[in-house]
């Protein structure tokens, strides 16, 4: 693991990223996707809770009996997305009823727990909390990927701009359909792994 | 009423598939699906838990948590509104009935237990589990439902994990460009699998 904290924040956004190597919080990724508005949103929620509960596991992490550790871990990151949940209810209503169940289930992303019991258990506070905003800017990058993809194809919008007028409203563009189901989001990032490991020949493995 | 609850079950399985549908799981769901046999394994620890979590968390919920439900203890809790500590409440009650279900399958299993390996603490951060929970609570079902949803949104989701697995068994055979290979590849064939989904959903229950 590098030590550099540049290392620490870069290496998880190409070299080491969470969704594209190590198959981790790949549940949200499919389902936010399909407008920017709502991809943006969650991006910042996780990397709120990916730095923070990071941060806060690593300053505990000599206090943590290891038996009940997932607990521990588990109850930190719940509290974490309980504020935020409750934030984005007070704040931005209309974009937490599209997130719906998707805010809650940040607790069970896999990005979260597995930073947690993978560095922050065995790393200083500041390096955890670089650690953590890392694999959150590297799902963030992931997310953003799809999520630029999706709407622009889909709909013909960015953040529910206009950019290409579609032809149901007299315009040119016929929106590709494909794009807002669920699963062009796999074709996606089946597509961009490929992108990904092309560039960096060692991440590609023997199935 | 004996169809209301066949019309949940089939839309749990098949039109509402947690993992094909919501692509809720999908952590372990592309890890354990290298090939059949674990990945049967796996799927009857989701099925077990999510019967039991379901239910489990649904009375919670529904005698707990709701709004006005804590009047049995006095009158001044009739306003008390709960709902915001549910998350800690339902991960809570999954992680014990997974660590329940560890121990057992350990003193019980070997051979599951050793194959499922890192696996089986993971189902705990399974979204799917979780994801069938807040599902339940959105959708504010009844204890009955409750039940009926949870065993039919785990088996929905064991069905699409054996899938893939079979599917990843005969892919081994064939000839992927380099960078596709593994991952991928995967992603792909998932996701044409989940275009397959949609086609159930069109049917009305």
């Amino acid at each position: 693991m590098a030590s550099k904290p540049k290392d620490v924040l870069f290496d998880p956004v190409f070299k080491n990223n969470p969704i594209a190597l190590q198959i981790l919080g790949i549940c949200s990724a499919l389902a936010v996707t399909s407008k920017m508005e709502t991809t943006v949103v969650m991006c910042i929620a996780v990397i709120f809770v990916v730095a923070f509960s990071n941060a806060a596991v690593a300053l505990i992490r000599h206090q943590i009996p290891s038996s009940i550790r997932i607990i521990v871990q588990m109850t930190i990151i719940a509290s974490l997305v309980i504020l935020v949940d409750q934030f984005l209810r007070a704040y931005l209503f209309d974009i937490s009823k599209q997130l719906s169940v998707f805010v809650g289930l940040i607790i069970t992303n896999c990005i979260v727990m597995g930073r947690a019991e993978g560095f922050a258990m065995k790393n200083n506070v500041k390096d955890s909390f670089l650690d953590g905003i890392g694999n959150g800017l590297g799902y963030s990058f992931i997310l953003l990927a799809v999520g630029f993809v999706r709407e622009l194809f889909g709909s013909g919008k960015l953040f529910g701009y206009e950019i290409a007028k579609v032809t149901t409203d007299g315009g040119w563009y016929v929106p590709n359909g494909l794009m807002l189901l669920p699963p062009s989001a796999f074709f996606l990032i089946g597509l961009l792994i490929w992108i990904i490991r092309t560039a960096y020949p060692d991440q590609v493995e023997e199935a | 009423m004996a169809e209301h609850y066949l019309g949940l079950f089939m839309k749990s399985v098949f039109v509402e598939n947690l993992a094909l549908a919501f692509f809720l799981g999908m952590c372990t769901f592309l890890a354990v699906s290298k090939n059949v046999k674990t990945a049967t394994g796996l799927g009857i620890a989701v099925i077990v838990i999510q019967t039991i979590t379901v239910p489990a968390n649904n009375l919670i919920y529904q005698h707990l948590l709701k709004e006005g439900t804590l009047d049995w203890i006095s009158s001044d809790f009739s306003t008390v509104d709960l709902t915001f500590v549910g998350l800690i409440s339902y991960i809570g009650v999954i992680a014990a009935m997974v660590q329940i279900l560890e121990m057992t399958l350990d003193r019980f299993f070997p051979p599951l237990y050793n194959a499922l390996g890192i696996f089986l603490p993971l189902i705990t951060v399974n979204c799917a589990i979780l994801g069938g929970t807040l599902f339940m609570v959105e959708r504010d079902y009844n204890f009955p439902e409750s039940v009926v949803f949870g065993f039919g949104s785990g088996l929905g989701w064991a069905l699409a994990i054996m899938a893939l697995a079979g599917i990843r068994e005969k892919l081994k055979y064939s000839d992927v460009p380099h960078g596709l290979r593994g991952l991928g590849i995967t992603f792909i064939t998932v996701g044409l699998m989940a275009l397959a989904f949609m086609a159930f959903g069109g049917i009305q229950l």
